[in-house]
């Protein structure tokens, strides 16, 4: 398993950039990550980031953009336009967790 | 890309911001609830990476953006041998009631939401439907008729001019 170190923070990772440490994520590193893909987090980024650790934590799978609408109260159309192009893996790579694998 | 602290360069998926032109059309020509499902799921998740989507509905494809019939599209095991039902089952009275159920129970248990509600996902997320001028006209059918996000109701031409240089899938 790759280590990455990002702003400081030495990470596990897997090959394409993701961690694969849940523990291992704090707000701080969030941040880091989330400007290496040029995206400057707001509230309202926040709020999805803080769901998807904690859905993920009780599901134990990573959050499918079907989900954070449903689940979490944030419209599709809100998440394309906070996490463009490929909100799933933005979202997950900036909470430190894996793609969703769901397909909906 | 911020500095890091690295000598060496971070590993940082790659997201591919650069634009792309990478286009998919969808023509969804069935109007049964198991033949709705492989068009929106994959428009879907092309509209997931970042791909610009078309879904053009056409014949019984109508029926998935039909007011009238979207929400109520049924499964028959009649004439499906991938059922591995007896095929004599198909034709009993109530038996395509019963698959129907059975069909959007199971993708209730898995989250997969319902045509409507797809529909009004995929737009969200930035697709496009197209409705078939030809199934318009034999159905004697308007826009007003039609699901509300629906852009247009266009020719086969039109499509096709629309789509150039597309990937397409004939669902």
């Amino acid at each position: 398993m790759p280590v990455t170190t990002i702003n400081g923070h030495e990470i596990h990772v897997d090959d394409e950039g993701f961690l694969t440490e849940y523990d291992e994520w704090n707000e701080e590193l969030g941040k880091a990550l989330a400007s290496q893909i040029d995206i400057d987090m707001t509230d309202e980024h926040w709020d999805v980031i803080r769901f998807l650790r904690s859905d993920y934590k009780e599901q134990g799978e990573t959050a499918t953009l079907r989900r954070v609408t449903v689940a979490g109260g944030v419209p599709t159309k809100r998440l394309f336009q906070l996490f463009p192009k490929k909100p799933a893996k933005k979202m997950s790579y900036i909470a430190g967790l894996p793609k969703p694998h769901g397909c909906v | 890309m911020t500095d890091t602290t690295t000598q060496a360069a971070p590993v940082v998926p790659s997201f591919d911001d650069v634009e792309t032109d990478r286009k998919l059309a969808i023509i969804c020509s069935k109007g049964s609830l198991d033949m709705a499902y492989p068009g929106l799921i994959l428009g879907n998740a092309a509209l997931g990476e970042g791909v610009e989507v078309h879904l053009f509905f056409t014949f019984w494809g109508f029926d998935m953006i039909n007011k009238k019939t979207m929400g109520d599209l049924k499964f028959t095991p009649l004439g499906n041998t991938a059922t591995h039902m007896p095929q004599g089952l198909g034709g009993i009275p109530g038996v395509t009631h019963m698959a129907t159920s059975k069909l959007k129970k199971s993708l209730e248990d898995l989250d997969i939401p319902t045509v409507p509600d797809f529909l009004e996902q995929i737009v969200a997320s930035g697709g496009h439907l197209w409705a078939c001028r030809l199934s318009a006209d034999m159905n004697h059918l308007t826009e007003e008729d039609l699901y509300d996000d629906v852009e247009g109701i266009i020719s086969a031409s039109d499509f096709i001019e629309m789509t150039e240089g597309a990937q397409l899938l004939f669902i």
